[in-house]
């Protein structure tokens, strides 16, 4: 039946009326439909229609607004003057005012005094040294997220921005604070005297978050990149942001933080070090304490202890060595009896699951003399390298955001979903004793993740019950009470799932190792 | 010797100053075949790069039938047809003529035309009256209405539009553009701004001319009911500032990579290049035109994109003016936010920006003026284009409007043929 | 010689952003200066057309 509806005197632009005409066709039970002021122009259309032809409409004039339609009912008809009652009044939303412009040149018209660029565009094709080169010609400093950038181009990069007095931190640098601003994967950390280069990723989240939560703060964090002080680079960039940090006048303490670097570069480093005359922390992941000792530089035996002497020299207090626990003894034992009472003969083995890179290496240099192997996706040793990633053998650790599972995907600190699968995965193998997890928060990563994380958690535990065993899960968070996601309120999440909640990585590490000692 | 950065960046400067310092001003009526270069009876002029009466699209057609008709070269449709086909006719672009034409762009001997000239270069362009909405010949139709009109337009209107305009004196188009500009035209797909700034300035000296009233009367009721009216000075307008850029016409913008002209004939779009020169096209196949369209008609029913108007958008106005315009935004079901983003992505791709035509939302900026094709081609980001649709099916009229943009293989063929022109 | 990294921290960080969008989100949360770039290959990845572009652009 073909309804008409006519209202004199009411004036609508063309343009909103037919966006109203599409709307109203679309409406279930409505063949046709034609909304708009009585021009000729639409009478005819009106009239030319064999499923309108509407008597009344013919009979408006242009200063009359119509809603003419063929419709099932009544109650469609109802439909279609609601539809057009909203639409004539709804308010539309402003639109988000953003543009972003296609080309570094777009952005400098839109904001000239650029001095930062962040970039993670693809590394492979030259994409990334493409588009760095570029920032660095206009004099803008460069954090580069990506990978996949050559040796070569890598080279190229820091040798042009130490010339131009400008920083590369990267490629595969994830993390930095320039001037209090948290870049890419970073914690909002309290502002202080403690200056960092690190060449690792969650390496310098965990020291630069754990500094933060003891009270102290920083001035800068500066990244690299991890291949920086290999032999082919040779430390560039390292040396240039060293440089800047013994000069700064706000950094009174250095903390550096890397893998063991090639032998030269290291000398070299730590000379610098040495003539910056700053008390400075060293933390070469695993690496030998005797040269920086000679330098009269201070050796750290974990990330959580190069926080640790940092803080204690930006207060002037003694520094210590610490390799413990917060716990006492007695806690501590009490945690391991209480953790392993309802594990099953069959549970022996430990499953490292982490998201950040330096945490996993981290773990895997503590453990490695209590487990003699760890399989992994990037083992220590030649030989415990993982035949196939998706498949755990004795004691494993995974690095989640290494080049084998990112392929495709986003890093795991953006998307955790992966990882969190595996922890359902891994409580449900009958050999798995504990799970030893790393949750990162802060700018970058997940809104949440410790969601996902403690849904598996949760879920696993309870597999396990029906199995007639338990799983163990000792976690730790790496970030701050600043943090978006918040330090503790992250940390209390992943405890109502029953994972055993340790302050550090390295706290976690050392309780999973009193874990395997008590099993094994 | 292979052509420098330098030397490219100069000759691109230079068009932007040809383009910017350009005075395009209305200085009176004639008719095609008086008037414009190598016009005979048996010659008919069509929008965009050349095409052969077997490849036209549906709308050209429909309108070359009815220009034989109103020439009185075929008394019905078949005749016409015949003739068309027949190899007697000369069929040839507008712009290979210093003249424009909206969507089917069919010129032919009779036809008056509105010629504007380029006060700084010295250079003429053309355009035919705008006949209005609905069965027009520029989509095509060809009803005996149509031919009416047309003969309406040269027996009637274009006498009275001449005389007027000897009493107005030239009128500064510059001026005028960029005035409709500040109010809400964006000199393309928007023209009730400036078809009412030239109403204003008509109709004074519409009244004065010797006329009979009721032949006024007529005169006047049909400018002030058709929008699009200042669409037919807008684009000679821009066509005299474009033409002004070729390399064949001035030395000075040898290499330079700016396009002088961008149209479609409803089959293919074609570019041009100021440093390339008049004669090479580089043509892809003319896209849908993304949009809102009218009640009764989909997608399906669009003729690929048509027309010479997009010369707008060539000199830094239509699409690239959408901020100033954010009632056309509504076409693409569009915020006016996203208007001023779609003029703020088209500086990324142009040498400059201009001085005169200016979009007030962007604090008074400069539209963005000269597409460079190097931009183009690094960007991706291809020139964006407000126009109306015109049904496939000839005489039916418009369907729709919205945005649309070149292929960019008319681009990346410049581009190659740059390098073949002035690296190798 | 002075470093000139020491002068940047004297300065309001002003960032350009290519890539993942988040960490632009991000730091216009934390009132941070940035604009993202809406990056896509250079001429779409076209190998010979980026070559011509070398040498004229």
């Amino acid at each position: 039946m073909v309804k008409a509806q006519i209202t004199p005197g009411a004036y609508y632009d063309s343009v909103s009326l037919m966006i109203i005409s599409n709307a109203v066709k679309k409406l279930e039970g409505v063949t046709e439909a034609l909304v708009g002021m009585g021009t000729d122009l639409n009478r005819e259309l009106n009239r030319n229609n064999p499923n309108l032809n509407s008597p009344e409409v013919e009979k408006t004039t242009p200063n009359d607004f119509f809603v003419a339609a063929n419709v099932r009912d009544e109650e469609v008809w109802k439909a279609v003057l609601a539809k057009v009652d909203e639409k004539l009044n709804e308010k539309k939303e402003d639109a988000a005012s953003n543009y972003y412009p296609a080309t570094l040149e777009g952005a400098l018209k839109i904001q000239p005094d650029t001095n930062m660029a962040v970039i993670s565009v693809p590394g492979k094709g030259g994409h990334a040294y493409n588009v760095a080169k570029n920032c660095l010609m206009h004099h803008i400093n460069v954090m580069l997220f990506s990978d996949n950038v050559s040796i070569e181009e890598e080279h190229e990069l820091k040798t042009e921005a130490v010339k131009r007095g400008l920083l590369v931190m990267g490629p595969d640098c994830g993390t930095a604070i320039v001037n209090h601003v948290p870049l890419a994967f970073a914690n909002v950390v309290h502002p202080g005297n403690i200056g960092m280069v690190c060449a690792s990723g969650t390496g310098t989240q965990e020291v630069s978050s754990i500094i933060d939560q003891l009270g102290g703060g920083v001035s800068q964090v500066l990244g690299t990149g991890g291949r920086d002080l290999k032999k082919d680079i040779g430390g560039i960039m390292f040396k240039h942001c060293l440089e800047a940090l013994i000069a700064d006048p706000e950094t009174k303490v250095i903390v550096l933080v890397s893998k063991p670097p090639y032998p030269l570069v290291q000398t070299e480093v730590l000379k610098m070090a040495k003539e910056g005359k700053k008390p400075t922390v060293v933390c070469f992941i695993g690496g030998d304490p005797v040269e920086i000792k000679s330098m009269g530089l201070i050796p750290a035996v974990s990330l959580e202890d190069a926080a640790r002497k940092a803080v204690a020299l930006s207060k002037g207090e003694e520094v210590k060595t610490f390799d413990g626990f917060d716990a006492s003894p007695a806690e501590i034992d009490a945690i391991v009896n209480e953790a392993t009472k309802n594990l099953a003969p069959t549970q022996k083995y430990m499953r490292a699951l982490y998201t950040g890179g330096t945490l996993c290496d981290e773990s895997m240099k503590y453990l490695l003399p209590t487990c003699k192997r760890i399989f992994s996706n990037i083992p220590l040793q030649d030989n415990d390298k993982l035949e196939n990633k998706d498949v755990s053998r004795e004691h494993t650790a995974l690095d989640f955001g290494d080049d084998e599972f990112t392929v495709g995907r986003p890093h795991p600190m953006i998307d955790p979903s992966l990882r969190a699968e595996r922890v359902l995965k891994e409580a449900n193998d009958e050999t798995c004793a504990v799970i030893l997890v790393d949750c990162v928060i802060g700018y970058g990563s997940h809104e949440d993740p410790a969601a996902d994380l403690s849904d598996a958690i949760k879920k696993g535990k309870e597999d396990a019950k029906k199995a007639g065993r338990d799983v163990i899960v000792v976690a730790s968070v790496c970030g701050t009470e600043g943090d978006p996601q918040c330090l503790s309120k992250t940390q209390e999440k992943l405890r109502n799932a029953g994972a055993i909640v340790m302050p550090t990585n390295a706290q976690a590490c050392r309780l999973v190792k009193k874990i395997i000692e008590k099993i094994g | 010797m292979a052509i420098t950065k330098e030397e490219i960046n100069a000759a691109n400067a230079e068009v932007l100053k040809i383009i910017l310092s350009a005075k395009p001003t209305l200085v009176g009526m004639g008719t095609a075949g008086e008037d414009i270069p190598g016009m005979t009876p048996t010659t008919i002029l069509h929008s965009g790069p050349p095409v052969d009466w077997e490849h036209m699209s549906g709308p050209q057609k429909g309108a070359v039938i009815g220009a034989l008709m109103y020439e009185g070269l075929a008394k019905d449709d078949k005749e016409a047809e015949a003739l068309a086909a027949s190899g007697k006719i000369t069929f040839d672009p507008c712009h290979h003529h210093f003249a424009v034409g909206p969507m089917a762009g069919i010129v032919s001997y009779h036809m008056p035309v509105f010629i504007v000239e380029n006060k700084e270069y010295g250079n003429k362009a053309f355009c035919t009256f705008n006949e209005g909405l609905g069965k027009v010949l520029r989509f095509g139709a060809y009803q005996p209405e149509v031919i009416d009109r047309l003969k309406w337009l040269e027996k009637e209107l274009y006498p009275i539009v001449k005389e007027a305009l000897s009493i107005t004196g030239e009128i500064d188009l510059k001026a005028m553009i960029a005035e409709v500009l500040q109010m809400g035209d964006d000199g393309h797909n928007r023209n009730k701004a400036g078809t009412s700034l030239l109403f204003r300035k008509l109709a004074p000296a519409i009244v004065q001319t010797h006329f009979t009233e009721e032949q006024k009367v007529k005169a006047l009721k049909f400018i002030d009911s058709n929008d699009h009216f200042f669409l037919n000075l807008t684009m000679p307008a821009c066509k005299c500032t474009m033409d002004a850029t070729f390399c064949d016409v001035n030395p000075k913008t040898k290499g330079s990579t700016i396009v002088a002209t961008m149209a479609r004939n409803g089959y293919e779009f074609g570019i041009r290049v100021a440093g390339l020169g008049q004669k090479k096209w580089f043509t892809g196949p003319a896209e849908i035109v993304d949009g809102l369209y009218f009640p009764g008609f989909t997608a399906a029913d669009a003729n690929p994109d048509v027309g010479d108007s997009c010369i707008t958008e060539t000199t830094g106005i239509g699409g690239f003016c959408m901020g100033a315009a954010p009632a056309i935004v509504q076409f693409v079901g569009g915020t006016p936010e996203d208007a001023l983003n779609y003029s703020r992505q088209m500086y990324e791709i142009t040498e400059g920006e201009g001085t005169t035509y200016k979009i007030p939302a962007l604090n008074f900026r400069g539209s963005a003026t000269g597409i460079d094709i190097r931009k183009v081609i690094k960007t991706q980001i291809r020139p964006v284009i407000n126009t109306g649709v015109a049904a496939k099916k000839p005489g039916v009229g418009q369907v729709g409007a919205g945005i649309v943009h070149p292929p960019m293989k008319c681009f990346e063929d410049a581009l190659k043929d740059f390098k073949a022109t002035y690296l190798e | 010689m002075e470093n000139r990294v020491n002068v940047l921290f004297t300065k309001q960080i002003k960032i350009v952003n290519f890539g993942i969008q988040s960490f632009y989100n991000d730091n216009k949360k934390q009132g941070v200066p940035s604009v993202h770039v809406d990056w896509k290959p250079v001429a779409g990845g076209n190998k010979e057309l980026e070559s011509i572009l070398d040498d004229i652009l």
